[in-house]
């Protein structure tokens, strides 16, 4: 007789979802089923708005990132006034951007991966999570974890106007120049930001890469799969966040493909499955195989790690540091395992701060020339940037006016659908052996899609509590056994 | 005093909702000493099932962020109403459909051809669309039903408060935090239907004010057209502002940005139907100066200059407006 195990609901991805996972009558793996489970539809009513409100519409399609829609949405409109933002517009918004991905990923890091590993999985689940974190590590690390957390947070909201929906990005460049005063008060945060980050490189390797357990979780081939990836690099080559050429590499690491975003259509495409609200993009040269990894299939991942394999290098001296320490631990490119998500993460952090102290000190920053008065509209852009959990492609086509007649969106959770299902199932197939998973168990299987920091799930542990989680061991007759978190274990 | 029990639910929701109520932090352990969180599902380990086995009513307060959608949402403003003593429309998603209530410009048919098939990057020869229910490889899988319209949660449930902003601003959670103690502390309560800001416009606490001198639009600009002046009213200056229309609460945080307010907190309580108030409004205000009255052609020229006058006006109140069923079935055909 054959079982089905239902996690619901897991950590957000833009909305619900839940996995289900089916077993043979041997108690083995035999299907794996990530499904989103809602849609807001937002390529549908962009249609008809002015191109310039969408940058202050589309990021109300995740509150977790929001940073990321407002710069590619502005991108993208900018394009289709044909207009070239003036540079010191581009230096503000470089340094609102370069707070949002720190902020992202301190928040994931902290409140969400780590746990898994310090205390890690053992410790059982009252104590995985960040207050536990905090017992392992001492409170003076957690109120400097919430204190840097909010400085990049305020950094946003000076900048953007707003604490969580940003609002001073327009086709040209921005509404608002950056005060002396907010620029004094910005850059001794950028500074410490620094500090912090590369203090949490070193905490990930003190307290992670040193014990067994957990080098084997990030070394080990449960959470591992041949993929190819894809990321914006700069003009050297390096990690850029907001702007640069899209590089794909191959499973094999050889460059796969090195394009403009604005062709993006003709190297990306989305499959379409009945079962769930969430497409599935991947490589339209390679194809769409189905789920299953390697060079004959077409999926791709995108992502911290992602943007670490297809570059050169990092933009920043001390995050080109942490970069090679990665490759020599794991002897070379690309890196397939996907618990070095995490590792990236914390090395981007570092460029995103660095570039923050950077910018902050460029004597132009509090410039007033922060607008070029755009013409007639063109009628068709592209915008993209790396959001914190990936590429993030915005296109728009307009009428004469300017009026929107079609956005397509292509958001960066969306392109790590195919692989977060590849991983949740393979981490399945190797730790659930015999049909009886237990609470350890399930946490290593949540460990598989939590390295892609799907939206919401940095909003999840900020709070003393668990990833929500659920499984049901049904047969077709119904439920036999359900486990669930909660601190009691199994309930 | 003893301690209350709240529950916060998302539904179709973008989660800057539960990221605000996160961003209290201080302030949050000031809450967490007058109430327990019983259920939180974007934060906390607590499932449906734990809610749905909780005596009705037993639960004080229930914050809900997000529109209702799916049938999922659906059920869960059901729970959440069943469950709970007070319940409260947390974000304008909830209190007026938001953002994503715009997508009443259309339809389930109209939103799932565009998404599953006419968008360019779309690879669907089959022209599979998400299914309530679909076997696959000899499994059974399910989806919730996604249904025609957006709904406000007050369009599903009876509510007791409303508490707006996209996300509410940290002044308005700390109120209903003041709310939630008075809960707590067997105080008196404001009646059932109020909404947590203030009733004036957002107009009266701006610091453009001053400068909001002519009654007339001269004409309309749109925001990326001009530099707009950071010490002059908007309308003064011809770029649409919502703020005349818009109840007063966040501070005014998109002004202090130099951008016009679209609206977020939603009509004050003079008004039936904000949308409608503003076009009329504008209507007769747009055009040059020093004309007494303008014929109704000219009238219809100048408000023809408002882009999109839809998505300005209901930008984040469609499902509540009166009017929003029209516009749907006007638009419905331009697709
Ligand atoms: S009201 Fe705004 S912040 Fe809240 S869920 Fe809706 S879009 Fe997000
Ligand atoms: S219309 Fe806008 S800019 Fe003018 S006073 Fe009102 S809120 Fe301020
Ligand atoms: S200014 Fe208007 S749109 Fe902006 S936050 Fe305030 S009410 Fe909302």
């Amino acid at each position: 007789m054959s079982e089905r195990i239902t996690i619901s609901p897991i950590t957000r991805l833009e909305g619900h979802g839940k996995i289900d996972i089916f077993l043979d009558e041997a108690g083995k793996v035999r299907d794996c089923y990530l499904q989103v489970v809602e849609l807001r539809g937002f390529e549908k009513f962009c249609q008809g708005r002015p191109v310039e409100e969408l940058p202050r519409i589309t990021p109300k399609i995740c509150g977790v990132c929001p940073g990321a829609h407002h710069m590619a949405s502005s991108k993208a409109a900018d394009e289709v006034y044909g207009v070239r933002i003036p540079p010191i517009a581009e230096k503000l918004r470089r340094l609102f951007y370069n707070a949002h991905i720190a902020h992202s990923h301190i928040l994931h890091f902290y409140a969400l991966a780590a746990p898994d590993f310090i205390p890690g999985a053992e410790a059982g689940p009252e104590k995985r999570n960040i207050l536990g974190l905090i017992q392992a590590v001492g409170r003076e690390e957690g109120r400097e974890v919430l204190a840097h957390r909010g400085y990049a947070q305020k950094i946003q909201g000076m900048l953007a106007g707003h604490p969580i929906h940003p609002v001073s990005s327009l086709p040209g460049g921005m509404s608002k120049p950056l005060q002396e005063q907010e620029r004094a008060e910005i850059e001794p945060m950028a500074d410490s930001l620094v500090q912090f980050a590369r203090k949490s490189l070193r905490l990930f390797e003190d307290l992670i890469l040193s014990r067994k357990s957990s080098r084997e979780m990030i070394s080990g081939d449960t959470y591992y799969s041949r993929t190819y990836y894809m990321g914006l690099v700069d003009d050297r080559g390096c990690v850029d966040f907001y702007d640069g050429t899209a590089r794909v590499a191959s499973p094999d690491g050889s460059l796969f493909a090195s394009f403009d975003p604005r062709d993006y259509l003709e190297h990306i495409g989305e499959h379409v499955e009945p079962w769930t609200y969430l497409k599935f993009p991947f490589l339209k040269s390679v194809g769409w195989k189905g789920l299953v990894d390697g060079g004959d299939s077409g999926i791709y991942r995108v992502n911290s790690l992602a943007r670490l394999n297809v570059a050169d290098g990092m933009a920043t001296p001390l995050a080109q540091q942490e970069y090679e320490k990665l490759f020599d631990f794991f002897g070379g490119k690309p890196v397939h395992h996907t618990m070095a998500y995490h590792w990236a993460r914390l090395i981007e952090n570092l460029q995103a701060c660095e570039e923050l102290a950077r910018l902050i000190r460029d004597p132009e920053i509090t410039g007033e020339d922060i607008r070029t008065l755009p013409g007639k509209p063109v009628g068709e852009g592209v915008g993209a940037v790396e959001a914190a959990r990936g590429t993030l492609f915005h296109h728009y086509k307009t009428d004469s006016q300017g009026m929107v007649q079609q956005a397509n969106l292509i958001v960066a959770t969306v392109q790590n659908n195919a692989a977060m299902n590849l991983s949740v199932k393979r981490a399945a197939e190797r730790l659930i052996e015999n049909g009886s998973p237990d609470e350890a168990i399930l946490d290593r299987v949540e460990m598989a899609f939590r390295a892609y920091d799907p939206c919401l799930a940095c909003a999840t542990h900020h709070l003393p509590g668990k990833t929500p989680l659920e499984v049901r061991l049904v047969r077709p007759d119904g439920v036999v056994r359900t486990l669930s978190r909660g601190p009691e274990g199994e309930g | 005093m003893s301690k209350i029990k709240l529950a916060m639910n998302w539904a179709g929701a973008c989660g800057g909702c539960d990221v605000s109520l996160l961003d209290l932090e201080d302030k949050i352990l000031e809450l967490s000493e007058i109430a327990d969180v019983v259920y939180w599902p974007a934060a906390m380990d607590y499932k449906r099932r734990d809610l749905q086995e909780a005596p009705d009513g037993s639960v004080d307060v229930g914050l809900f962020n997000g529109v209702v959608r799916t049938s999922e949402q659906a059920e869960d403003a059901e729970l959440m109403r069943s469950k709970c003593r007070v319940l409260v429309s947390y974000g304008s998603c909830a209190c007026f459909g938001g953002i994503p209530g715009l997508a009443n410009l259309s339809d389930r048919e109209g939103i799932f051809s565009l998404v599953y098939r006419d968008t360019p990057s779309t690879l669907n020869e089959e022209d599979n669309r998400p299914s309530p229910q679909w076997q696959d490889n000899g499994h059974t899988l399910t989806l919730p039903e996604f249904e025609d319209t957006v709904r406000a949660l007050h369009h599903a449930v009876r509510v007791d408060y409303f508490l707006p902003g996209c996300p509410p601003s940290r002044e308005r959670i700390l109120d209903a935090v003041n709310l939630i103690a008075a809960l707590a502390g067997g105080e008196d309560t404001p009646p059932a239907g109020t909404v947590l800001a203030p009733e004036h416009a957002l107009c009266r606490d701006c610091e453009r004010i001053d400068s909001k001198k002519s009654d007339r639009i001269p004409r309309v600009v749109r925001p990326h057209e001009i530099r707009a002046d950071s010490g002059t009213c908007f309308l003064e200056q011809g770029i649409i502002c919502m703020g005349p229309f818009t109840r007063s609460g966040c501070g005014g945080l998109c002004l202090a940005a130099n951008q016009p307010c679209r609206g977020c907190f939603g009509p004050t309580p003079t008004q039936l139907d904000p949308g409608a108030e503003a076009l009329s409004a504008f209507g007769s205000v747009v055009g040059p100066r020093g004309e007494d009255f303008l014929t109704r052609a000219e009238m219809k020229r100048e408000v023809g200059r408002i882009p999109d006058p839809a998505g300005t006006f209901y930008r984040f109140t469609l499902p509540h407006s009166v009017l929003y069923r029209s516009f749907a079935a006007e638009n419905k055909d331009r697709g």
